[in-house]
């Protein structure tokens, strides 16, 4: 059920984003979420399409190191504690997070948070059993 | 300031004695490689050279010339001249393509080197009532070994230091009044430095000599270090293939460094044609090791690009002089002191899965050098985990380290993303300016 995270290996030089984010633009790919993880020299830029393939292919053909990486979308509701919840779930059942990051959703009174975690299903069982709605890349396409 | 001399008769000999001396010992020497090196006797025997064709200095040039490559194939002991039960020590140094240099030495060719770095000693005005800090790194390294040899032979009391913890250096100089201090240039650099932030200024600091060597150094290097430490900094040369340092040293007029060429016959070649270019032409130095037993290498081709000068010096040696060299014949850099081949981090990047799409780059900061390898990522190696990719970054520094003996920081690149010139990857930038 996990959705599709585009990840690529950017170098920590001026206007690296802005050329990704060009690319995107130009091929109407529209983003949903995006983070970034820096390091002194590089990054790693995170981000959640509507268009998956047409976006790879794109950046590939640019030259970017890209790779598709499963990761857990949840829905939760946009009141404090939420997200709280979502993870003492994780924390509970033993499931360590590598990192996550989150999104509005435009009309719907509730957020998207994407979650890095070594075993997909697993977290997903946890979150579901609690009562969490999980997303599919269906959902992520329709937003 | 008096001259002084660690063997005056041979650092002062007219200069048609030494050449005498040094025609008497060619022709032994070339007679003793023959007999014992099957290497080098095929090298001789398919140029058609025979040991009595060689009847002085002036047929030097009819011998075959020696590479690092030579020694290489000839690993470990191709090149070895004596039974291996009179030899009593080996050197070693990083070679090409992770093989290492390894030279032998008997006890009497121990001697010859420890007499090379006490005349390097006495030359910086060392004597018996001399206080000598080695700071050199001890081991295979011949820094340490060496001078700590020739110190004892000069008869200072020696501080066996070995290189690193700065703040041990420091305290063994100032409570043990060290005078002389024996180092990579930039080692005293930061030794200096170290000093100067524990507030000691050049008149607290007892050193008056210091005698640096294994890396290149500028003249305003020299200046700084000089007035940091508040010391005369005299340069030293050498090399593992034919001892170690002592190969030649500076004296009181730094300019230039005598070598000890009852020991070491020198020639500057054309480094393409290998004609021997006159003597004042710059090309590459050559050095023949006249006195050697165990590892005797004649003509070995060492890539330092310098200048041979006959000129008078005011010392009172008679013995050549060579320029500071000016820069290599290959593509070999020197990296805090270490032996560094571009092919050499090819070699680990095949090993560990990596594309050798890499680019060294070398700098120095506060009179240290700073020496980084950008490697370009492959998209099997990569992982939307940043602690997985440091993580790599880490172990390649460790395979670097292993086999260079010295750390890098590495930082993995996008692919592509290493300059190239006309199609090729620009493999090394230095930024070190130092010649």
């Amino acid at each position: 059920m996990a959705i599709k995270q585009l990840t690529i290996f950017v170098e920590n030089k001026q206007g690296t984003v802005a050329s990704i984010t060009d690319t995107l633009a130009d091929n109407k790919v529209n983003l949903r979420a995006l983070s970034i993880a820096e390091t002194e020299t590089f990054g790693i830029l995170r981000l959640i399409v509507n268009d998956e393939e047409t976006a790879k292919k794109a950046l590939s053909d640019k030259g970017y190191l890209i790779q598709t990486t499963e990761v857990v979308g949840v829905k939760i509701g946009d009141e404090p504690g939420k997200l709280s919840a979502a993870l003492s779930v994780l924390d509970s059942a033993g499931i360590n997070l590598e990192y996550l990051y989150a999104f509005m959703a435009r009309t719907e009174k509730h957020a998207y948070v994407v979650l890095r975690v070594a075993d997909n299903n697993l977290a997903e069982a946890a979150l579901e059993k609690a009562g969490f709605h999980m997303i599919t890349d269906a959902d992520i396409k329709k937003l | 300031m008096e001259n002084r001399y660690y063997q005056k008769e041979i650092e002062t000999m007219p200069v048609e004695e030494i050449k005498r001396l040094q025609s008497e010992k060619l022709k032994k020497q070339v007679k003793h490689v023959y007999e014992n090196v099957p290497y080098y006797r095929n090298l001789m025997d398919e140029k058609g050279v025979k040991p009595e064709d060689i009847k002085g200095i002036d047929d030097l040039h009819k011998l075959p010339l020696l590479t690092k490559a030579d020694l290489r194939d000839a690993y470990p002991y191709g090149l070895l001249a004596k039974p291996l039960d009179e030899c009593v020590r080996i050197q070693s140094t990083s070679g090409t393509t992770g093989r290492r240099v390894v030279a032998f030495y008997t006890q009497k060719d121990v001697d010859l080197w420890e007499d090379c770095c006490a005349r390097a000693i006495v030359a910086a005005g060392g004597s018996k009532k001399d206080v000598c800090q080695v700071a050199y790194g001890y081991g295979l390294f011949t820094g340490g070994p060496g001078l700590n040899g020739g110190s004892h032979k000069v008869g200072c009391l020696t501080l066996p230091m070995s290189s690193g913890n700065t703040e041990r250096q420091i305290q063994f100089m100032m409570d043990l009044n060290a005078t002389i201090l024996c180092c990579t240039p930039s080692y005293a650099a930061y030794i200096g430095e170290a000093l100067k932030e524990q507030g000691y200024r050049p008149e607290d600091i007892p050193l008056k000599a210091g005698i640096f060597g294994a890396e290149a150094w500028t003249e305003e290097m020299r200046k700084q270090i000089e007035e940091t430490l508040g010391i005369k900094a005299y340069d030293i040369y050498g090399l593992t293939e034919t001892s170690g340092p002592g190969v030649s040293f500076e004296c009181s007029e730094q300019t230039g460094m005598h070598i000890n060429e009852d020991h070491f016959l020198a020639e500057i070649i054309d480094p393409d044609t290998e004609e021997v270019l006159p003597e004042g032409s710059k090309g590459e130095l050559v050095f023949t090791a006249l006195d050697k037993e165990a590892f005797p290498l004649l003509r070995y081709r060492t890539r330092d690009i310098c200048v041979l000068s006959r000129k008078k010096c005011s010392c009172g040696r008679t013995l050549i002089k060579m320029a500071k060299p000016m820069g290599r014949s290959d593509d070999m850099l020197i990296i805090r002191g270490v032996n560094v081949f571009p092919s050499q981090i090819e070699t680990v990047l095949l090993k560990e899965g990596y594309e050798p799409n890499y680019q060294i780059v070398v700098d120095r900061q506060n009179n240290t050098d700073t020496f980084d390898v950008n490697v370009e990522m492959t998209p099997d190696k990569f992982t939307d985990k940043v602690s997985e990719i440091l993580a790599m970054e880490k172990a390649l520094a460790g395979a670097m380290k292993t086999m260079l003996g010295i750390n890098p920081r590495v930082h993995l690149v996008a692919p592509k993303s290493i300059a190239r010139s006309e199609g090729k990857a620009v493999r090394v930038v230095d930024k070190r300016n130092l010649i």
